[in-house]
């Protein structure tokens, strides 16, 4: 054995290990409340403040719950996909509006389309906290049982609605 | 139109390095004049034609060229000229374009201060270059264009990044780039030497002015990068250990190795293959930093926008031009004879001791930067490693480094006596126990660390001030430059030293709440808070705080740390204000309003922090007093005859 090869072989175990490291998100965090039970909430609703909305209120129905903001810049590049899937009617979509002034809240759904069955307003980011919301947007799919099964950071793509939210949501819903 | 020229220009310069790359490697390897003569012609030719795309591009800039996606994207109609030049290499795809004509640039410098040098040699460097070359031209024509339009026309550009706006991010990426890419001469004289079997010490006497000269901007950018995050970050910190930081210092760790191994094989014949190894691990490493910064495998405060098939392209051309080096070398350096013989106490052992600690320094720094990536990849979670680990590592690891530098340069090469060496070095060590027993206690709290820091740096002056008074003392006078340079460069590693303990130990932070009138006070500085006005700027808004700083009830200044909002931007930035001292910043950042009149405010006193850049600039000034030495200049028939009488002896 050379041991002029040394330096060659380190290297190849190297690159080996950056090229999985390039199919790997190093931003990506896996939630610790996947495979828990949605943290529970009682809030008011966007649209009828007087109404509040919980998500124990959604036991036995899969859905998605999608954190968004007007002055969320990435949200605007998920909306039209979330107003396609709501059409689409193969899972109801429920909104999370996050540390957003109601006016607001209200004009951008009226400008951008409204894809959700409604929204919940958490003005101050309490029920975020819980959630462990970083970035805006984010989505969950929570099952029958109220489980969280997958978190969304960042916009969803048509990717990942296609390869992975909706097949896990067909496969929850069964 | 312009943009188009400069596009073309870059297509011309790919299909120039495709000749500049393989005929004169051929012509060397088969003895054909008239292909090795290719090479000068084609190096000139290739940095005319990177040079005018990059004017192209600045064009774009300068003139609000929004038609340019790459512009659109990192300017703004109301960016300052000064932001708009720089502003070319503010993202991705410019600053690929500059480090591209860094390295036609290099290769040209090569082309014209090569006259000594055979023309074989000559030719197998500028192929090699020319071989990165055209990775490099088409990783940027395939995957990252600067050129490419945006039509219709943006109304005005999203702007630069307002961290970038700044004035010593202007010089700081330029600088790192001519560090990084000037290894790449160092790696080319490397393959040059390993084709042609001659490696001597001819070779490392014609590379090493080449490695200094690299070294010597990588130390400048590196302590630039280093200083505009101190001030301009707002955290007063100066280096935070971050993949992209750790991405630059690796190369300077193998680099300084590298220019120390050199001095052994061109000396004293011996470290061949370990020195050709050290030259290609030192532009492997750069091409590799280079990968993780745009590749995004590793998070970091460097948030560069970042496009999977990049990171391809890269790992690819890196895997071959490393892959291919490493396999040279494992096929040639059996070949190689051994140097001199040498003692186990001498310059050369001592020399090795340096290499074997820089390298493991510069392993550990790799290992911990690359660690989570490791982790992630065998499925093991996610993790990242931060500055207690590398301060754990690294430190302990400078500490024989730096006890190692005052007698290094006093041994003798071949076998060397301790004990005369140490003799001599006793004032030495007498006046850095005597300050390390001094200096703190001055501060008012002796700790170990802080009197090991002073005791070593102050160790290293000494030994330099003893060296230089010997000289004088002998009357040997007319020392060689490179003498000078190193005596510089080691003291400035002392006044490094001096800088990085003094502030680690005796910097004082404060976190207040200031309403007008209110006083706060650190190391002995007072600060009255005046208030806050707003104020407007070419494309932000600020406001603008006023402190008076005093000292004893006198007072000194006024200061005016800024928060400012750009105004295509929803990032607020902190401007410091810092009154700069010989001994000491005293440094005041705005934080966010509080209430109508009340203001959070962070106040620093940092003792000596300016020796940290200050050393920084008296290393990158030695090593630049080294390259002017006579004896890298000589006539071919000179240097035969030296090397010749070299071999004998």
């Amino acid at each position: 054995m050379n041991r002029f090869l040394l330096p060659l072989g380190i290297f190849i175990v190297l690159v080996v290990f950056l090229a999985i490291g390039l199919s790997l998100n190093p931003r990506e965090v896996p939630s610790p409340l996947i495979g828990k039970p949605a943290p529970a909430f009682e809030l008011p609703q966007l649209h009828k403040p007087e109404a509040r909305f919980a998500p124990q209120d959604m036991q036995g129905e899969v859905w998605l719950l999608n954190v968004w903001a007007s002055w969320c810049v990435s949200c605007r590049q998920e909306h039209p996909l979330l107003v396609d899937l709501a059409n689409s009617k193969l899972v109801p979509i429920y909104g999370l509006n996050y540390k957003d002034p109601r006016d607001d809240a209200l004009r951008w759904l009226k400008q951008f389309g409204d894809p959700y069955v409604l929204s919940i307003a958490d003005v101050e980011g309490r029920v975020g906290i819980d959630y462990g919301v970083y970035g805006v947007p984010e989505t969950y799919v929570i099952d029958k049982a109220g489980v969280i099964r997958f978190k969304q950071i960042g916009p969803v793509t048509q990717d990942v609605l296609e390869k992975t939210i909706l097949p896990l949501v067909k496969e929850l819903q069964k | 139109m312009i943009p188009e020229l400069g596009h073309f220009a870059l297509i011309l310069a790919l299909l120039v390095s495709l000749v500049q790359g393989t005929l004169p490697l051929a012509g060397a390897a088969r003895h054909s004049l008239s292909w090795i003569a290719l090479a000068r012609p084609a190096a000139r030719a290739q940095f005319l034609l990177v040079a005018f795309a990059f004017g192209c591009l600045t064009w774009a800039f300068v003139a609000n060229d929004f038609s340019v996606l790459y512009v659109a994207q990192h300017s703004n109609s109301r960016l300052p000229l000064e932001y708009r030049i720089s502003g070319v290499w503010g993202g991705h795809e410019g600053s690929l374009l500059l480090w591209m004509l860094m390295l036609s640039g290099w290769t040209l410098a090569v082309s014209v201060f090569s006259r000594h040098l055979p023309d074989a040699m000559v030719a197998r460097v500028i192929g090699v270059l020319g071989l990165v070359t055209v990775g490099f031209l088409a990783f940027i024509l395939l995957t990252s264009n600067p050129f490419e339009r945006l039509l219709p026309a943006a109304a005005d550009g999203r702007d630069l990044n307002p961290l970038l706006q700044d004035p010593g991010l202007i010089f700081h990426p330029p600088m790192l780039y001519m560090g990084y890419v000037g290894f790449s001469i160092a790696f080319a004289f490397a393959i040059a030497a390993l084709l042609s079997g001659q490696l001597d010490a001819a070779w490392a006497r014609w590379s090493r002015p080449w490695t200094t000269a690299a070294w010597v901007f990588l130390t400048l950018g590196i302590a630039l990068g280093s200083w505009w995050a101190y001030y301009e970050l707002g955290w007063g910190g100066w280096w935070f250990w971050d993949p992209v930081e750790n991405a630059s210092f690796i190369p300077w760790l193998v680099g300084t190795a590298l220019v120390h191994s050199l001095a052994v094989t061109e000396k004293r014949g011996g470290f061949k293959n370990w020195t050709v190894l050290l030259a290609i691990a030192a532009f492997s490493l750069s091409l590799l930093g280079t990968f993780l910064v745009r590749s995004g495998v590793l998070t970091s405060v460097h948030a560069f926008a970042t496009d999977p098939r990049r990171g391809i392209f890269i790992l690819i051309l890196l895997a071959i031009v490393v892959g291919v080096s490493l396999f040279l070398f494992a096929w040639r350096a059996p070949k190689v004879g051994l140097g001199g013989s040498f003692g186990l106490v001498s310059r050369e052992s001592l020399l090795l001791v340096n290499n074997v600690l820089l390298v493991v320094a510069a392993g550990s720094v790799l290992l911990g930067t690359l660690y989570p990536l490791f982790i992630d990849a065998l499925g093991l979670g996610k993790l990242s490693v931060g500055p207690p680990y590398f301060n754990a590592v690294f430190v302990p690891l400078m500490v024989p480094l730096l006890v190692l530098m005052a007698p290094g340069p006093l041994a003798r090469w071949k076998h060397a006596e301790m004990a005369p060496v140490l003799k001599k070095l006793l004032p030495a060590l007498a006046v850095a126990v005597a300050l390390a027993v001094a200096v703190p206690l001055a501060y008012g709290q002796w700790t170990p660390l802080t009197a090991l820091g002073i005791l070593l740096a102050a160790w290293i002056a000494g030994a330099s001030v003893i060296a230089v008074i010997d000289r004088l003392r002998a009357g040997v006078t007319g020392q060689p430059l490179h003498w000078w340079g190193m005596h510089l460069a080691h003291a400035g590693v002392a006044v490094f030293v001096v800088g990085v303990t003094l502030v680690s130990a005796y910097q004082q932070e404060k976190d207040v709440r200031m309403a007008p009138d209110d006083t706060v006070t650190v190391g002995g500085y007072s600060f009255r808070f005046v208030g806050v006005r707003e104020a407007m700027g070419p494309n932000y808004r600020a406001m603008v705080g006023e402190l008076e700083l005093s000292k004893d009830g006198k007072v000194l200044r006024s200061m005016h740390p800024e928060k400012r909002a750009y105004l295509t931007s929803t990032m607020p930035m902190t401007e410091a204000a810092i009154d700069v001292g010989l001994t000491r910043d005293v440094y005041v950042s705005l934080g966010e309003p509080i209430d109508e009149r009340a203001w959070s405010v962070r106040v620093y006193y940092k003792p000596f922090v300016d020796w940290i850049w200050g050393g920084c600039l008296l290393m990158a000034l030695g090593g630049f007093v080294a390259i002017g030495d006579r004896r890298y200049r000589m006539k071919k028939a000179a240097a035969a005859k030296q090397a010749a009488q070299g071999a004998a002896a």
